[in-house]
């Protein structure tokens, strides 16, 4: 068996293409252009170029390096005429603020550096929602973004604030003076002082109507919440209190109802102490259910029959036949109270009877009493506004962060309506869909340009506040209402003091009131309470009233019509389904154009720069779909034409996907940008298929779709194309169940068993093993990176912080084709697979090829595992070892030091890593027109970190385990003349990591994190990756505990 | 004869020396009319009035040149003891000065004597200096190096120099031309013998000539090739090392007078040193701190400073910062650049290393403009981190660290490099 072992670079590998073997059997993949220099027959005595022609070339490039490098370029440094007192150029400051861009919230610490936000990080001390995932970390690229507009406009031309004003407060009159109406659309608004500002200009403007519009649907579960509870709500969850999670297609580490229970929940799946088991039933493979103890793939329909098996097992006592529901009602039954079923159907009917289940549980986790804000928004509003307008009825339209004519199913309906409307202003920076429709685009700013407040959830608030100065004319929304008012706020003073904790923000000398006015207004005499002032509010960026309460009483309701309905809504049929959704990177699409984003691997299929259909390897070979590689080792996919309900999406390309429900496919919102920034197009054609235009019902589910071959292949740009672990489980990925596990108390030689080598005194531990003298850790601070892949949840709002934190370029989508993607972090993704050697050997599949093939083949429903890599920091590195120059050589701290002025280009290094976490540069990444992203413009590369160098062409570059950040903790303890703490040390990974699988700092230390979880009597989970390599990493994993029963 | 001009010459300039003493008692009896000292007078002035009061133009108070003419002795010595009691006495002129500089009210000074107040007025009644234009001329060549000065001077001196041996050549020539012409008709029989003896004998090949001084050859060659490969050394190293950059600045602002004469801390203006990695070009509000008062430098008039009101808008004439003034950077021309690849931070030497500024900027204190003193070449970094020795006194961070590098080195002081100062992750990321 030995002498047959084989490995395998992907799966491409094991087909038996032509195409394969040809790859295999060539060393580069393109040939090297010699053309000039050789003639047809490729003899070189014979060539078309002269000796004088050789000469030429030699001699021009000498000339040109030797001009290039005699440059001597005149550096200006313009300092400022008057200083901000708490600005010193080179140090960052930070402060509380709240990115809400009608999709994602957060409350964040703003990293600012000479008066520009450079990085958004967690407001950790904030009780909710402290930690931005990666859209609202990406969305910091918005503000310097260069595609948008940089000033008002009228009917598309450029125009001051005053026509403006004029031709709004025109349109108001008249819409007015005509008795129609005046509607503001809108993203779920949930700021208290806006609230406050709207009813003044209700005063002012009688027809006015507030129309909010959620462009992924909440509504069925609002509705639920409000039949009951009898307020336009969701519940509120506490996963800290739930031991049994049973989670019906609700992908709630993702963005289900807004998101922020990951923290909880990883909170309460600490192995050691008390650990939840969580079932999910889904069609698509979510983030959820990749996390799940156990994963039961259903296909949408039956997603509601299961909903309602549920009911009837637990609210109404009776027996159940379902299969597949099984296991989980009877966790649930057992848990009683501490068990929480959660659901993420938009059905109002499936709701009710989950909120039914819930109380029927006396679950813990399950709160209604403390309503959540955030995304409550029916759909009602929305339809009668679109009606109206088709009838006439209205008169002025104002639109903020939404984006209708592209999110909504019916936009041709929209666009129909728009045109009986006479003034049509929209808020937005971006000339998309929508807004480029606007006969007055009013810009308003940035949320790091903008004052503002916000309440997702009862008794929470949160402030928003400016960070840096506006960048163009623009003005954000809430004073362009209060211009329309007439300008006047009765009762509010105008405050002439700057209140920004960031004084470089200019004082507002205009002597009439603001938004900041009435909001300071608001917050002082209505939201603090005493004991805390405005100015302590600013600096925590929250504030918490445990005063409010909903005082709830349940509506006494009949659930047996929603049981009714549900099971026959839904009954189940043979007929294809699809299941839309919203992918970790792209959510609904608001940030298509996002340069990060789109380069963000999804978590599940790796793949960048796209949407496609998932669906089963079992589902595709009924249909003759197919996914293989191209000549370069890159994926292809065939194409299809999916109908629904009437309508097409055509040319929809084809991943094929583990863990699909057999029976359904599965497509993500926010691609096929019609109007959006350069970003969200390649070649001129938007990025991926608007799955909006199924979105028929504004229904994820649809549940009679057609699929329909198409002629033409796709390119798909995946950052992994290997899916399981071929076998070598032990060494890459460890993990066990909780019973196994036993809190830590069994034998650690039963989960974690330590490495062994061969040697000639037999197998010894390879902690034993070494031929290289160990490394001085005599001195200073010795640096670690723990990583708990129990708590990694597979999110990726650390590979974004990276990217931010370290000038990481990006490389569109045909350099990550080539597998040349530069992120420093990666979050590899493997499925379990269930073939085994015995089972092939009794299958006649153990046999060479045969069996890895079979290996490689994820199973039908995989157990999945994210595992976060970066550089490894060996301290018996291979990557030192082979660099002709020294470039990259080991530090006192730990860390492997990347030179980059040093290096030449050779790449041994990157051949040499077993982890292959090196990163070249083929190309110079910023200022490079064939890179047109945020590093290709003045505005855009305002983001970057200037304490970090942009690498340029030719040179290898890693995680340096922010060395930037280490370094100048140390300072900072030296210039305050203590010891360093464990507090001071982080990595921007780590500081981004809601679950806290990542940890950082000192194992010299006695009292750091890191020390206790790198002591192996303490922390029995602990291994590192490929640990028979004996390459001594200063990363090290702690393995992964399933809480699952061992059958 | 030339006694008699002698006697003449001597004679005049006697003459002229009794004239210019006459005049300068003159003046000095005119400036004496108050019975002052206008030299007590001056540092009297420096240390009481100035920071009020400036001699040909306005601060907050009058400009006070010549004000002893313009006003009674007598009204003068009661306004400087005690304006207000003035006032009170219901005086004209004084309410009238009251009312034009908007009820700014002046100290009293009833410590000065009527002497002191004498001497004062002295020095106020001294005529104004020479014109802005000759003192900014005159005072280029006092300048420090006196660069441009010698630079005149020397290039004239050179230019004779050159016509001298220009000239010198030239009858060299001619001189041997004509020996030549002289040798060749005095022996011409003898030269001709010689051709003929010069064509009879066989020229040496190259490659005979080579085989015949072969080590010479070899040893030559190799000490051209030794000086070429120094020389390409030299010059490759030297690339983009700047030292001596000297750029024009937009302000004539001089090292020279702020940090040398007026002794004014390096960390005054450069304050971001001690807290961050950029030492900083003071913004133009801490110029302003000094020159909202000094309008005037001793070197250059207003012509420089008024730059820095115009970056700011500050109007000089009314003493205040113009409203709504669209301020105009200053562009300065930075003159100590690294490369983007090396982080350098200036906190970590000035308050950790306590390294004085001179160390690697020079003798800034004497520089009028500043250039690069120093090589900032890595070797020239690492070559410091070797020699010096890391200031840990009573600083507790260093307290453990020290302990094992003691322990390792069997030293008592530590060295940077010890600390880890060489290793490359520490400077580039």
């Amino acid at each position: 068996m030995d002498s047959a072992k084989k490995y395998w670079k992907g799966f491409g590998d094991l087909a038996s293409d032509t195409a394969w073997e040809a790859i295999r059997n060539r060393e580069f993949s393109t040939e090297t252009p010699m053309g000039p220099f050789l003639k047809g027959d490729g003899k070189a005595y014979e060539a078309r170029a002269s000796r004088r022609d050789f000469l030429k070339f030699v001699g021009f490039s000498t000339a040109a390096a030797t001009l290039a490098a005699c440059e001597g370029p005149v550096v200006h440094s313009i300092p400022y005429v008057v200083k901000p007192d708490e600005l010193t150029p080179g140090i960052a400051d930070y402060y509380a603020s709240t990115v809400y861009d009608g999709h994602d919230f957060s409350s964040v610490l703003v990293k600012t550096r000479e008066g520009r936000p450079i990085k958004l990080q967690p407001n950790a001390s904030s009780p909710h929602y402290a930690y931005p995932n990666t859209r609202v970390q990406a969305s910091l690229l918005s503000l310097y973004d260069i595609d948008g507009l940089k000033q008002p406009l009228i009917a598309g031309r450029p125009a001051s604030w005053a026509q403006v004003d004029e031709r709004v407060n025109q349109g108001l009159e008249a819409a007015a003076a005509a008795g129609q109406k005046i509607a503001l659309l809108t993203a779920p608004v949930i700021s208290p002082s806006f609230s406050l500002l709207w009813g003044r200009f209700k005063q002012k403007y009688p027809s006015a109507e507030w129309v909010p519009y959620n462009p992924l649907s909440n509504s069925g579960a609002v509705e639920a919440y409000q039949a009951v509870y009898g307020q336009i709500a969701l519940p509120g969850y506490d996963f800290t209190k739930a031991d049994v999670i049973v989670s019906v297609g609700a992908d709630f580490l993702g963005d289900w109802f807004g998101g922020d229970h990951s923290r909880d929940y990883a909170l309460h799946r600490n192995p050691d102490q008390a650990m939840n088991r969580h079932f999910q039933l889904e069609s698509n493979l979510s983030l959820t259910g990749a996390n799940a103890d156990y994963r039961i793939p259903v296909k949408p329909s039956e997603q509601a029959q299961a909903i309602a098996q549920i009911y009837r097992a637990i609210a109404l006592g009776q027996q159940t036949r379902d299969q597949r529901t099984q296991a989980a009602i009877q966790a649930l039954r057992t848990a009683g109270p501490a068990g929480l079923l959660v659901c993420g159907s938009n059905d109002k009917d499936a709701q009710l009877l989950v909120d039914a289940v819930n109380r029927k549980l006396k679950s813990r986790a399950y709160q209604p009493e403390s309503p959540v804000y955030l995304k409550a928004v029916t759909d009602a509003p929305v339809k009668a506004l679109i009606s109206d307008m088709a009838a006439g009825r209205v008169g002025v339209l104002l639109s903020h962060r939404v984006n209708p004519v592209y999110s909504s199913p019916d936009s041709r309906a929209f666009v129909e309506a728009l045109k009986n409307v006479k003034t049509f202003v929209s808020f937005d920076r971006k000339r998309d869909e929508t807004a480029s429709l606007a006969h007055v685009n009013a810009i308003s700013r940035h949320p790091m340009e903008s004052w503002g407040d916000a309440k997702p959830k009862i008794g929470f608030y949160t402030l928003q506040q400016p960070t840096i100065r506006p960048l163009f004319q623009s003005r954000q929304m809430e004073d362009s209402l209060i211009a329309w008012m007439g300008g006047a706020l009765e009762g509010v003073d105008a405050a002439l003091a700057n209140d920004s904790m960031a004084t470089y923000i200019p004082p507002v000398t205009e002597n009439r009131p603001t938004f900041h006015d009435l909001l300071k207004q608001n917050w002082t005499e209505n939201i603090l309470q005493e004991g805390t002032s405005w100015v302590s509010a600013l600096r925590a960026g929250y504030y918490e009233r445990r005063d409010e309460r909903h005082p709830i009483s349940p509506a006494d309701l009949d659930f047996s019509p929603a049981l009714t309905r549900v099971e026959s809504r839904y009954a189940p049929s043979g007929k294809m389904e699809l299941q839309l959704y919203s992918k970790v990177g792209m959510g609904a699409g608001a940030q298509a154009d996002n340069p990060w984003l789109q380069e963000f691997p999804d978590p599940l299929t790796r793949a960048t720069w796209d949407n496609y259909l998932t669906i089963s390897r079992k589902q595709a070979a009924e249909l003759g779909l197919k996914n293989w590689p191209d000549s370069k080792g890159a994926l292809n996919g065939d194409r299809v034409n999916l109908s629904a309900k009437g309508r097409t999406l055509k040319n929809v390309p084809v991943l094929i996907t583990a863990g699909q429900a057999y029976g359904s496919v599965g497509l993500a919102f926010g691609y096929g940008r019609e109007k959006a920034g350069k970003t969200a197009f390649i070649d001129g054609k938007p990025i991926g298929v608007n799955a909006f235009q199924l979105y028929v019902g504004r229904d994820p589910i649809q549940t009679d779709v057609q699929i329909e071959k198409v002629d033409g292949s796709h390119g798909f740009a995946l950052v992994q194309l290997y899916r399981t672990m071929m076998g070598r489980g032990e060494s890459i990925v460890k993990e066990t169940t909780a019973q196994v596990y036993d809190r830590g108390k069994s034998d650690k030689s039963r989960y974690n068993p330590p490495e062994k080598l061969p040697t000639i005194d037999g197998k010894q531990p390879v902690s034993q093993v070494d031929m290289w003298a160990a490394r001085d850790r005599s001195i200073g601070p010795w640096f670690n990176l723990s990583i708990d892949l129990n708590a990694c949840t597979g999110c990726g709002a650390c590979v974004i912080a990276c990217h931010a934190e370290n000038n990481v370029p990006v490389v569109g989508k045909d350099e990550v084709r080539r597998f040349r993607d530069m992120h420093w972090l990666r979050i590899d993704r493997y499925y379990a697979t269930d073939m085994s050697y015995e089972r092939a050997e009794s299958e006649g599949r153990s046999e060479g090829r045969a069996f890895f093939r079979a290996l490689e083949r994820p199973a039908e429903n995989p157990e999945v595992v994210f595992q976060p890599v970066m550089c490894q920091h060996c301290n018996h590195a291979p990557c030192e070892t082979v660099c002709p120059v020294a470039a990259t050589s080991h530090g006192r701290q730990g860390q492997n030091q990347m030179i980059y002025n040093r290096c030449v280009g050779t790449r041994y290094c990157a051949n040499n890593c077993p982890y292959k976490v090196r990163r070249f540069n083929w190309f110079q990444y910023a200022e490079n027109d064939a890179f047109d992203f945020h590093m290709n413009n003045d505005l855009g590369r305002m983001v970057l970190n200037p304490d970090v160098v942009v690498r340029s062409r030719g040179v290898m570059e890693k995680c340096s385990l922010c060395i930037q950040m280490t370094q100048a903790s140390i300072l900072k303890a030296k210039r305050e003349k203590r010891p360093l703490r464990d507090v001071d040390l982080t990595t921007a990974c780590a500081t981004a990591c809601a679950t806290g699988a990542l940890v950082f700092g000192d194992i010299d230390d006695e009292h750091s994190r890191v020390h206790q979880l790198h002591d192996e009597e303490k922390n029995k989970r602990k291994y590192y990756l490929l640990e028979e390599l004996d390459t001594k990493p200063n990363v090290f994993y702690n393995l992964k505990v399933r809480n699952k029963i061992e059958t | 004869m030339i006694h008699q001009r002698g006697i003449c010459a001597k004679r005049s300039i006697r003459l002229v020396s009794t004239l210019f003493a006459c005049a300068l008692l003159s003046v000095q009896g005119l400036h004496a009319q108050g019975g002052g000292d206008p030299t007590a007078g001056k540092k009297l002035f420096n240390a009481n009035c100035a920071s009020c009061h400036k001699l040909d133009r306005k601060l907050i108070g009058p400009p006070l040149r010549n004000i002893a003419q313009q006003r009674s002795l007598a009204w003068l010595h009661k306004w400087i003891r005690n304006n207000a009691a003035l006032r009170d006495s219901g005086d004209r002129d004084a309410l009238a000065i009251f009312e034009e500089y908007k009820g700014q009210i002046m100290t009293a000074f009833p410590q000065l004597s009527d002497q002191q107040i004498d001497d004062i007025l002295a020095y106020t009644s001294q005529p104004a200096a020479q014109p802005k234009a000759v003192t900014a001329a005159s005072a280029a060549p006092t300048s420090g190096t006196a660069a441009s000065n010698t630079g005149i001077s020397t290039k004239a001196f050179n230019l004779i120099l050159l016509a001298i041996i220009a000239l010198l050549l030239v009858i060299i020539i001619l001189m041997t031309r004509v020996l030549k012409m002289v040798y060749e008709m005095k022996y011409e029989d003898r030269l001709r013998e010689l051709e003929r003896q010069k064509a009879a004998k066989k020229r040496l090949s190259f490659v005979e000539f080579f085989e015949k001084y072969t080590p010479g050859f070899v040893f030559f060659g190799l000490l051209l090739f030794g000086v070429a490969m120094y020389g390409a050394w030299v010059y490759l190293t030297a690339i983009d090392v700047n030292t001596g950059y000297e750029p024009i600045q937009p302000i004539a602002f001089s090292h020279r007078i702020h940090a040398g004469e007026n002794k004014i801390n390096c960390l005054y203006c450069h304050s971001s040193a001690r807290h961050s990695k950029t030492a900083g070009i003071p913004s133009v509000n801490v110029c302003m701190n000094c020159h909202r008062y000094i309008a005037e430098g001793a070197e250059t008039g207003t012509r420089e400073i008024a730059k820095i009101y115009k970056a700011i808008g500050w109007d000089p004439e009314q003493q205040a910062y113009i409203p709504n003034y669209k301020t105009r950077p200053i562009k300065w021309v930075k003159v100590h650049n690294l490369p983007d690849f090396v982080y350098f931070n200036h906190a970590q030497h000035v308050v950790m290393g306590q390294i004085a500024c001179q160390t690697c900027h020079g003798p800034v204190e004497t520089m009028d403009t500043v250039y690069q003193y120093s090589k900032l070449t890595m070797g020239w970094c690492i070559n410091c981190h070797r020699l010096t020795d890391v200031q840990m006194k009573d600083n507790p961070y260093y307290e453990k660290i020290h302990e094992q590098l003691a322990a390792k080195y069997g030293v008592k002081k530590v060295t940077e490099a010890m600390m880890g100062g060489l290793e490359c992750g520490r400077c580039h990321y």
